[in-house]
């Protein structure tokens, strides 16, 4: 039925001239070699399907904007504070300047840092949409991801809009100390308003979601999902492994193994995501007769 | 609290001053034994010993304080409860079947106001540590502080943190009960309490861990507390990816009272007795109290509504960042 699972089906059974060729089209990025099975897609339609191996279901890493296409609905974005870019406040040097870091980054990637902000429709649904970027310097939150964070959670939380957050970061950033730590109570200060509004927040946990963003927004949703076989985790494998001494479980620290303990409400593939997203949020919009009055919150007025 | 043994743990910079002190010990027992007048010899020293112990504890380096803090002698969130309270009542467990004892919480009076007190608890020996957890606490250890905050807030009691941690205990257990979620809750939950909050650094601040009882009206540190995103060696291992590299990672991460004043990051110093607070515990123990008071004065005069208010603006202002127009 699937010519396309006829296709690559053949495909395995090629010459070695003709593979030679496909390793030239693949540096041409016109296939993609799927990390998990090896398997080849034509990159066009390995696009269509989300970044997902029509072969073995393997969820390749989404850029920003790639996620941004796919969730919110067509010429309905517009990005919030796009205005603040990071500075290097502790003049970090490892064995390389945070500051030729960051440019380096930013040229690279064409992002100002690791979180992309701003509101569009899902659907037809308003919604506020933080979509991190593992590309930029692995997803990790300083600053500027707590600071774009929050004035979207804020104006979410003045607008009336539910929250999304698609999560991918190795945690705090290292280079600006404290400074990162500190973001995680900030967000986490600001979902308190959000939430005290009876307002819909929804974190999805993508690989790898570890560290600070586990120990903070990425565990605050009213409703948590995660894509498949994530890492999901608030330590390190490593450090776990150096203080145990010992093999860590089968599918330690996965979507899967959060789901069976009771961390995670639901693994969603990516291409069923958007539609998951629409169906909670329409299913949460409020019978207000049937609930006390809000608790009186500070409304704090979004910075713009 | 005990007076210590200084010579028993003793650190590398805290040496030259040992030597002379136990030169100056040796003097006035042979003036005392020949009742020879060394009264002179013996003041010289004294001076000596004090500009050298001043030059000592003024210049210590981040790395340095990190030894201070970590110092097996410090004084734990126990020892200064006890110290600083009119009564104390420990009270125990999660209520989802489990009792930390790396983070310990109770009842209180201090100056006769009833209040909850809770921290990150050490051990004394290497058995205790063990018991312990050398401080680091599990996801039950932060559900049973939320469930004291809450108990706090209920009662209408003012709640006083004490952070003193490596990090959050990092096993397959913590993470399967939820390392993460237990923090990120307390995070969320202390932005809600109508009481006040003070958090005191009082040794070592590891990370999230010491973040999950941290969010506070007012954060004060002890003047050779150190509060770091990672820990030194953690971040040597990772950025410069050499573990030896730890005490330029120190130095670099911003660790230090002064540095965090700086970033406005905490609101208070308090200062410790010459030779940091293990030497004499007492004392740290009355300026703890002292701050604790003027602090929780303040704070008391505030509506729950402004206190919530203000603390949240106090983190929301926290992080660095340009402005582009
Ligand atoms: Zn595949």
């Amino acid at each position: 039925m699937s010519t396309l699972f006829d296709w690559f089906a053949n495909l395995r059974k090629t010459e070695p001239a003709i593979q030679k060729q496909q390793e030239r089209e693949i540096a041409d990025g016109l296939w993609s070699k799927c990390q998990a099975c090896g398997s080849l897609s034509y990159t066009k339609d390995l696009k269509a399907n989300q970044l997902v191996c029509p072969d073995c279901g393997h969820h390749a890493r989404v850029d920003s904007d790639e996620r941004i296409a796919q969730l919110i609905d067509p010429n309905t974005w517009k990005a919030i504070a796009t205005d603040i870019q990071p500075t290097d406040p502790l003049e970090f040097r490892d064995r390389k300047a945070y500051r030729d870091r960051l440019k380096d980054y930013q040229s690279k990637t064409g992002l100002t840092d690791a979180v992309v902000a701003g509101t569009g429709l899902l659907d037809g649904l308003p919604v506020a949409l933080g979509v991190m970027d593992f590309r930029f310097m692995g997803g990790s939150m300083g600053s500027v991801v707590g600071e774009r964070l929050c004035r979207l959670i804020e104006h979410a939380t003045s607008e009336k809009l539910p929250v999304i957050i698609i999560c991918a970061s190795g945690g705090a950033r290292m280079q600006e100390g404290m400074l990162s730590l500190m973001q995680m109570a900030k967000i986490s200060g600001a979902l308190h308003h959000h939430q005290a509004n009876r307002l819909l927040y929804i974190p999805v946990l993508t690989h790898p979601t570890t560290g600070g963003v586990t120990a903070s927004f990425a565990m605050l949703g009213d409703i948590i999902l995660a894509e498949p076989k994530a890492t999901i985790g608030f330590a390190g494998r490593r450090v776990i492994e150096q203080t145990l001494r010992e093999k860590l479980p089968e599918g330690f620290q996965t979507s899967e193994y959060l789901l069976q303990h009771g961390f995670v409400d639901e693994i969603v593939p990516r291409t069923q995501l958007k539609k998951t997203l629409a169906q909670l949020i329409s299913m949460h919009q409020p019978f207000h007769h049937l609930m006390s009055p809000l608790k009186m919150e500070t409304v704090v007025e979004p910075e713009q | 609290m005990p007076k210590t043994e200084r010579r028993n743990f003793l650190l590398d910079f805290e040496k030259p001053l040992c030597e002379l002190e136990a030169r100056l010990d040796q003097i006035r027992q042979l003036a005392a034994e020949n009742q020879v007048d060394f009264s002179e010899e013996i003041a010289q020293l004294e001076a000596r010993a004090n500009k050298l112990r001043r030059e000592i504890f003024s210049s210590l380096t981040p790395a340095q304080r990190l030894q201070l803090a970590r110092h097996p002698r410090r004084p734990s969130t126990l020892d200064y409860i006890q110290a600083i309270t009119d009564e104390w009542l420990e009270l125990h467990g999660d209520r989802s079947g489990y009792d930390d004892p790396a983070l310990v919480g109770g009842v209180a009076r201090i100056n006769g106001r009833p209040v909850v007190m809770m921290g990150h608890q050490k051990g004394r020996d290497t058995k205790d540590n063990v018991a312990r957890n050398f401080g680091m606490a599990a996801p039950g250890g932060y559900r049973k502080a939320i469930r004291l905050m809450k108990h706090a807030d209920h009662f209408g009691m003012p709640i006083l943190s004490f952070i003193d941690t490596p990090g959050a205990w990092a096993g397959v257990e913590a993470e399967k009960l939820g390392q993460g979620e237990a923090i990120a809750y307390n995070l969320r939950e202390m932005f809600s309490f109508d009481v006040p909050i003070i958090c005191t650094v009082i040794g070592e601040g590891g990370s999230g861990g010491a973040l999950g009882i941290g969010v506070a009206d007012r954060l004060l540190m002890f003047e050779h507390s150190v509060y770091t995103v990672a820990s030194p060696e953690a971040c040597a291992a990772i950025l410069w990816k050499d573990a030896k590299k730890s005490e330029q990672a120190a130095m670099a991460l911003k660790i230090t009272a002064t540095d965090l004043k700086k970033l406005g990051l905490i609101d208070e110093i308090l200062p410790e007795p010459a030779s940091g607070a293990h030497s004499e515990p007492l004392e740290a123990a009355a300026t703890l109290k002292q701050a604790l008071w003027n602090n929780l004065e303040e704070l008391s005069s505030m509506s729950p509504q402004k206190l919530k208010e203000l603390r949240y603006s106090k983190f929301r202002q926290m992080g660095i960042f340009q402005q582009v127009t």
